[in-house]
């Protein structure tokens, strides 16, 4: 009934031409240096729009981060989410038998069918960078819930730039 | 929901030419609100009528259908000078007029064989003569319904537009911390009567959609943590998942017959437009790009489609035919837009707006001209059409502080002209309204 389905090669295609094109395009900045929140530590926690503290971060094993972190409407993978991703990666091959679950997640600043469209990206633009690092496919499943699940539940800057990420949890 | 027993019944009106000197524009907006007097409905002392307190209850039910459309207001019943049942059929016009009622509802009920029988008369007292009457027969339970009836023939009479009262909203009910938020599915009269759980907030559910023809509705559930677009009947509760799809399903919309779902698709980061065949369960793929296109909505006639789509770079929205053919730009004010949704009169397109950090509610003629933004707020978004298209049901967020705490979500609704901005009070906190169109 849907055979458009079969041709995976196609998709994966046009996603990393889009991947391509965001990369290529300015994405909108959010005012990057200025937290809102009255913070006590004097560090920069967000740059560029994405958040870099570890507040929030759990890990799945030693130096394994579980999250990645995203710009505003961005699903562009940074330096950073590089390297948790290939943290990752080498984990999931020393543990052949782990499956992953990737959720992807939207700050409250877009509207809510969007935001699951977005998140959905973002799960899938981590999923296809563990899949380069050499992760099966089969071992990843990928899940949306939007802005549904902010993990800081405040409104300002810190808060959306935790919210807007990526998170790995293990499905077995 | 109960089959409703009704008949209409037309009383013999004097004229059919109307000489009324009554009569709203409501194109007007901001307006004085028209005075109208509605008296208490008359009956031969029915203990089960005053029992039930039917005559009060279906006098205030139609008076505050009325107020708050923001066009009329009721007067006080201590104001008036003829208070007896000889105005149902001869008002002293003078006395009306007296206290300022261009309007008078004049009305009488009774039990006929376990049924209510309600007989009401919409008089122009300026004119001197009644410019509507209707008996309406039903189960003596079906009151407020009636009521609900006819105070849309009224506002019918007054306005020339088809009323928008009988009719039902449905929406997500949310409860909890924002990080744990529990959402269920809930539905009620529009004017928060008759308040249902459709769901128990064990799996999150959102957007859920009314079927223009039947009690119906389509909504997007994490069952299985699998997010797919589900369908829900009302009568009998039973809920089935639409379609077998290799990815999320979400922002599903009925097409204008009721036969079809228009939805978003996700696969591989990827999200296009679908729609399904109820009937033949047969899918169709409408757009094809490397971009999110989403929320859909269909025109009234089902001819075209109006979406949204970041494919230029930025969240705007797009007009295609039915068919996925002839896609085009129509936003173009500035500022992000989200969340088209098509007039049930066909000329306007509502949207949310994001614009230099603020959310909004307007509309814009289908080819994108003539925009008008209605309301402005710190978080709003998802418009509902009133089955009438005069009015607009959103849902509104607040900031929270540093904490979490503080926020909250709750309906609102808000007319054409972007006057009589109301809150529409709902037991716990409230999103993605969808309004229905008028009860069969």
């Amino acid at each position: 009934m849907v055979s458009t389905f079969q041709n995976y090669t196609r998709y994966l295609v046009i996603v990393l031409f889009a991947m391509f094109l965001v990369a290529c395009e300015t994405v909108p900045k959010e005012s990057a240096t200025s937290t809102s929140s009255t913070s006590s530590t004097a560090a920069v926690e967000i740059k560029d729009g994405v958040y870099v503290g570890s507040d929030t971060v759990e890990m799945l094993a030693i130096d394994v981060p579980d999250r990645i972190f995203f710009a505003y409407d961005s699903y562009s993978l940074t330096k950073a989410a590089q390297n948790t991703l290939e943290k990752q990666a080498k984990w999931l091959k020393a543990n052949g038998s782990v499956t992953i679950a990737i959720e992807g997640h939207a700050d409250e600043r877009g509207t809510r069918e969007y935001n699951l469209a977005l998140g959905d990206r973002r799960a899938n633009a981590a999923k296809d960078y563990l899949m380069t690092q050499g992760i099966s496919s089969s071992r990843v499943t990928t899940i949306s819930f939007g802005k549904e699940r902010p993990v800081n539940s405040g409104s300002n800057k810190k808060a959306w730039a935790q919210n807007r990420r990526s998170v790995t949890v293990r499905t077995n | 929901m109960r089959k409703l027993l009704l008949y209409l019944v037309p009383i013999i009106l004097f004229t059919n030419i109307s000489y009324a000197l009554i009569e709203i524009d409501i194109t007007e907006g901001n307006r004085e609100p028209l005075p109208l007097a509605i008296s208490e409905f008359f009956h031969d002392n029915n203990p089960e009528i005053i029992n039930k307190k039917i005559t009060e209850n279906i006098r205030t039910v139609i008076s505050d259908d009325l107020e708050r459309s923001g066009l009329f207001s009721s007067i006080d019943d201590k104001a008036f000078i003829q208070n007896n049942r000889s105005m149902h059929l001869k008002p002293r016009f003078a006395d009306w007029r007296l206290i300022k009622a261009q309007g008078l509802l004049t009305g009488e009920l009774a039990i006929e064989e376990d049924r209510l029988r309600v007989e009401f008369r919409l008089w122009d007292t300026f004119a001197e003569k009644e410019i509507e009457g209707l008996v309406l027969i039903t189960t003596i339970d079906n009151w407020r319904r009636i009521s609900h009836m006819i105070a849309d023939k009224i506002y019918e009479r007054l306005t020339g537009e088809e009323g928008y009262f009988d009719t039902r909203i449905v929406y997500v009910a949310e409860e909890g911390p924002k990080n744990k938020r529990i959402k269920k599915l809930a539905i009620m009269d529009q004017d928060g009567a008759n308040h249902k759980f459709l769901t128990s907030g064990k799996e999150l559910v959102l957007t859920p959609r009314f079927n223009p023809v039947r009690q119906e509705i389509t909504y997007l559930s994490y069952f299985k943590n699998l997010p797919r677009v589900y369908l829900l009947n009302i009568q009998t509760g039973i809920q089935e998942v639409v379609g077998d799809f290799p990815g999320m399903t979400f922002a599903p919309r009925f097409s204008p017959d009721g036969g079809k779902i228009i939805m978003s698709l996700a696969r591989e980061g990827n999200s296009d437009l679908y729609v399904m065949d109820l009937t033949t369960r047969v899918v169709e793929r409408l757009t094809d790009s490397p971009a999110i296109d989403t929320s859909p909505s269909y025109s009234p006639d089902g001819k075209r489609i109006t979406f949204n789509s970041d494919r230029g770079g930025s969240q705007q929205i797009y007009v295609m035919d039915s068919n996925g053919r002839n896609q085009k730009r129509i936003s173009k004010e500035g500022g992000n837009y989200a969340t088209p949704v098509w007039s049930p009169r066909g000329d306007l397109i509502a949207f949310t707006k994001f614009y230099q950090g603020q959310y909004f509610i307007g509309v814009m003629r289908t080819d994108g001209s003539g925009e008008r933004l209605l309301t402005e707020n710190w978080y709003q978004e998802a418009p509902s059409w009133s089955s009438n298209g005069r009015v607009l049901i959103f849902y509104r967020e607040t900031k929270a502080n540093d904490a979490g705490d503080g926020h909250s979500s709750s309906i609102w609704s808000i007319d054409l002209t972007g006057f009589n901005e109301r809150k529409i009070i709902t037991p716990v906190d409230a999103s993605d309204p969808s309004w229905s169109k008028l009860i069969q």
